[in-house]
C-alpha cells in the first residue's frame, strides 16, 4: 500500500491530520512549553522567565502568581492576614481564568491532563468498557472537603496529597515516587473510571470550573443546524460531554448556542473533530461573529 | 409513574449518601494522614525565618521559590515518600548547612510569609540549636585539641565558646570543651557539617528537641533575691540542732563552734595513738 502513496497525497494527509488536530496540538504545545519554561530555570543568562511551580510562581522575576484555591485554603486554615504578594498573585491568576475560562487551566496548563488524556485515548483504543460509575458532582464535594480539612487541621491539608501540585512540583524539583502517583492516575483513568480523575474527582478542576462559569471566552455551537445528529464525534472526544447538549441540541428550546457550563475546558477538541465545523471559539454574548475564525475550508473534499 | 420517580429519587439519594460517605472517609483519611505526615524528622531543618511548624504548614504553598533563590543550593523540596511533609523546603545540616547569607535571599523570595519577612538579620535566625549530643565520643572530651566546630561557627566566639576543664586522665592537661549558647546559635549547622567525627557529635536539632524547660512554678532563689534586692527568706530563728556533744551553732556568725578545751585533737594521729598506748598502760 505504501507504493500507492504519492507525495501529494502524503502532503494532503499531513494537512488533514494537522487540521483535525489543530487545537489538540496547540494545547500540547502550551502544556509542554509551560513546563519547559519552568524547567529552563536560570539557564538564560541567569534570567528566570518563571520560577517556582504552579502553586506559586514568580513570572519574569516580578509578577507574583498564586493558585487561588490555595489562598482559599489558607483562609480556611485560619490565616487572616496573608501577605499582599499572596493576594496579588491569587488575584492575577484568578482574574486570568475568570476571563479565559477556569478550566483553561485544565486543558492548557495542568500536566495531569496529558496523563489522563493519554489514558482516555488508550482506553478507547483498547475498547475498555466504561465501568465504575462516579458521580460528576463528587468533585464539588471534594472541593468543599479541601476547605473543611484545612479548617479542621489548621494546615493546608490537601497539599499533603494533591496529585496535581505533587506531580507538577516533582517534574521540576525531582520526580522520585511521584512517578507512581502519575502511574496510579493513569491506571485509574484507564481501567477503573472513564475520565475518572479530571472530570469526576479533581477538586482543582471543580474549583476552576466554578471560577470559569462566567468567563466571556466560550466554545459556541455556531453552526448547530449543520450537525448531522448521530455522528456524536464531539461527544466522544469531549471530557465533559454533558456540557455540549444544551448548546448543540437546544435550538428548539431557544437555547443560546454558547456552551455555558463552567466545566467546558475550552480545549477545542470538539472544534477539531466535528466534520461539519459546527463549533468555534467565540464570546458568550455574541451570536454571530466568532473572535477566532476557526473554519478552515475543506479545499480537497 | 410515581413509582418511577420514587425509584429515581431513591437512586438519587442513595448516590448522594454514597458520595457523602466516600468523601467523608477521604477527609478523615487525609486528616489522619496529615497528623502523622506533618511531623518533621529531627535532622531536617527549615530555612531561616520559618514560622513555628504548624503555622508554617498553614502558609507554605510548597512552591520552591526559596529553594531556587538559595545561592548555595542547600534547600530542597521534600520528595514524596520521605519523612518531611511532601513538597516543603528543608535542609540537612550534615550534608549542606545554611551558609547564613547576609541578605538572606530565601526569605523575601517566599510569597506567603511562611518564611517570616521580618527576619532581616541572619544572626537572629533560629533554625534550630546545635547540641553536643555525644560527650563520650567528641574528641575534645578525650583531651584532644579539635575545636573545629568552634572555628567554623559564623557567630564567632558567641554561639560556641571553649571552656577549660581539668583533664583527669592525664592529670596535667586541659580539656577544651565546646559549649553552645542558645542566645546566639542560629542553628545553621556549619558546625555539624564540619565535625570531624565519622558521625557528627555536634548536631543541630529543632528547638523543641534541643531545649529543656523549667517548670513554670519554679522560682530560682538567687534570681528572686536579685529581683527583690534582698533575701526573701526570714533570718534564722533559734532552732534545736542535733549536734555532736560539745558542738554548738553560733547564730551570730552562722557557723559551728566547738569549745577549744573539749575539741578533739584534729590531724594529730600520732598523738592520739600515743595517748591510746598510755591509757592502755
Ligand atoms: S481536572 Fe485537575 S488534574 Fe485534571 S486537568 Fe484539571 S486541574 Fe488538572
Ligand atoms: S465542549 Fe468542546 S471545548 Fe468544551 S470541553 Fe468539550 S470538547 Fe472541549
Ligand atoms: S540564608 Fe542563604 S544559605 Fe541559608 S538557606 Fe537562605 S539562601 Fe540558603
Ligand atoms: S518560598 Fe515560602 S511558600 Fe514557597 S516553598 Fe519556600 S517557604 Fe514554602
Ligand atoms: S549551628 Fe553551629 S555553627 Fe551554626 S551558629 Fe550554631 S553553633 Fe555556630
Amino acid at each position: 500500500m505504501s507504493n500507492s502513496i504519492s507525495p501529494l497525497m502524503l502532503k494532503r494527509n499531513i494537512i488533514t491530520i494537522l487540521r483535525t488536530n489543530k487545537w489538540l496540538l496547540l494545547r500540547r504545545f502550551s502544556q509542554f512549553s509551560i513546563l519547559g519554561l519552568y524547567l529552563l530555570g536560570s539557564s538564560l543568562g541567569g534570567f528566570w522567565i518563571i520560577k517556582g511551580n504552579l502553586s506559586s510562581s514568580l513570572l519574569l522575576e516580578t509578577i507574583p502568581l498564586t493558585e487561588p484555591l490555595l489562598l482559599l485554603q489558607m483562609f480556611a486554615a485560619g490565616i487572616t492576614s496573608p501577605l499582599s504578594t499572596t493576594l496579588i498573585g491569587a488575584a492575577i491568576v484568578g482574574g486570568f481564568y475568570l476571563l479565559v475560562g477556569g478550566r483553561v487551566f485544565c486543558s492548557w496548563v495542568c500536566p495531569v491532563n496529558v496523563v489522563t488524556d493519554v489514558a482516555n485515548w488508550l482506553r478507547n483504543r483498547l475498547r475498555i468498557k466504561p465501568n465504575s460509575q462516579i458521580n460528576r458532582n463528587t468533585r464539588y464535594w471534594l472541593l468543599a472537603m479541601t476547605l473543611v480539612i484545612s479548617f479542621s487541621t489548621g494546615l493546608l491539608a490537601y497539599e499533603f496529597i494533591n496529585p496535581v501540585s505533587i506531580i507538577h512540583r516533582s517534574l521540576i524539583f525531582g520526580v522520585g515516587f511521584a512517578s507512581l502517583m502519575i502511574l496510579s492516575i493513569f491506571l485509574f483513568d484507564l481501567l477503573i473510571a472513564t475520565r475518572g480523575w479530571c472530570s469526576h474527582l479533581c477538586p482543582m478542576g471543580a474549583f476552576y470550573g466554578l471560577l470559569g462559569k462566567f468567563s466571556p471566552l466560550r466554545v459556541r455551537a455556531e453552526q448547530r443546524e449543520q450537525c448531522q445528529k448521530g455522528c456524536n464525534d464531539c461527544f466522544q472526544v469531549c471530557p465533559e460531554p454533558q456540557v455540549i447538549t444544551p448548546a448543540l441540541r437546544g435550538a428548539d428550546k431557544g437555547n443560546n448556542p454558547t456552551i455555558l457550563s463552567g466545566n467546558c475546558t475550552n480545549c477545542g477538541r470538539c472544534i477539531d473533530v466535528c466534520p461539519e465545523n459546527v463549533f468555534q471559539f467565540g464570546l458568550r454574548s455574541s451570536t454571530k461573529t466568532p473572535i477566532i475564525p476557526i473554519e478552515i475550508r475543506r479545499k480537497n473534499s | 409513574m410515581s413509582s418511577l420517580s420514587n425509584r429515581k429519587r431513591r437512586a438519587f439519594l442513595l448516590g448522594l449518601a454514597k458520595t457523602a460517605c466516600g468523601v467523608s472517609l477521604t477527609a478523615l483519611g487525609i486528616s489522619l494522614y496529615t497528623r502523622q505526615a506533618k511531623s518533621m524528622p529531627a535532622l531536617a531543618i527549615r530555612p531561616p525565618g520559618a514560622l513555628p511548624e504548624d503555622e508554617f504548614l498553614s502558609r507554605c504553598v510548597r512552591c520552591g521559590l526559596c529553594v531556587q533563590d538559595c545561592p548555595y543550593d542547600i534547600l530542597s523540596l521534600a520528595e514524596l515518600g520521605t519523612d518531611v511533609p511532601v513538597g516543603t523546603p528543608y535542609y540537612t545540616a550534615r550534608t549542606g548547612p545554611c551558609e547564613m547569607c547576609d541578605d538572606i535571599p530565601c526569605v523575601p523570595a517566599c510569597p506567603t510569609g511562611a518564611l517570616d519577612h521580618s527576619l532581616t538579620k541572619i544572626n537572629q535566625a533560629r533554625m534550630g540549636l546545635a547540641v553536643l549530643v555525644d560527650q563520650e565520643e567528641c574528641i575534645a572530651f578525650q583531651g584532644l585539641r579539635c575545636e573545629v566546630c568552634f572555628n567554623v561557627c559564623p557567630v564567632q566566639e558567641k554561639a560556641i565558646t571553649l571552656e577549660y576543664r581539668h583533664n583527669e586522665r592525664s592529670g596535667k592537661h586541659a580539656l577544651l570543651i565546646p559549649i553552645v549558647h542558645s542566645e546566639h546559635c542560629t542553628g545553621c549547622g556549619l558546625c555539624e557539617e564540619a565535625c570531624v567525627m565519622e558521625e557528627a557529635t555536634i548536631k543541630v536539632l529543632p528547638m523543641h528537641l534541643a531545649k529543656g524547660e523549667l517548670g513554670k512554678h519554679y522560682r530560682l532563689g538567687w534570681d528572686q533575691k536579685e529581683k527583690a534586692g534582698k533575701s526573701l527568706v526570714k533570718p534564722d530563728g533559734k532552732r534545736a540542732f542535733n549536734l555532736p556533744e560539745g558542738v554548738s551553732y553560733d547564730y551570730e556568725n552562722s557557723e559551728l563552734t566547738t569549745p577549744a578545751s573539749s575539741a578533739p585533737p584534729v590531724n594529730k594521729a600520732l598523738e592520739t595513738l600515743k595517748r591510746g598506748i598510755k591509757e592502755a598502760k
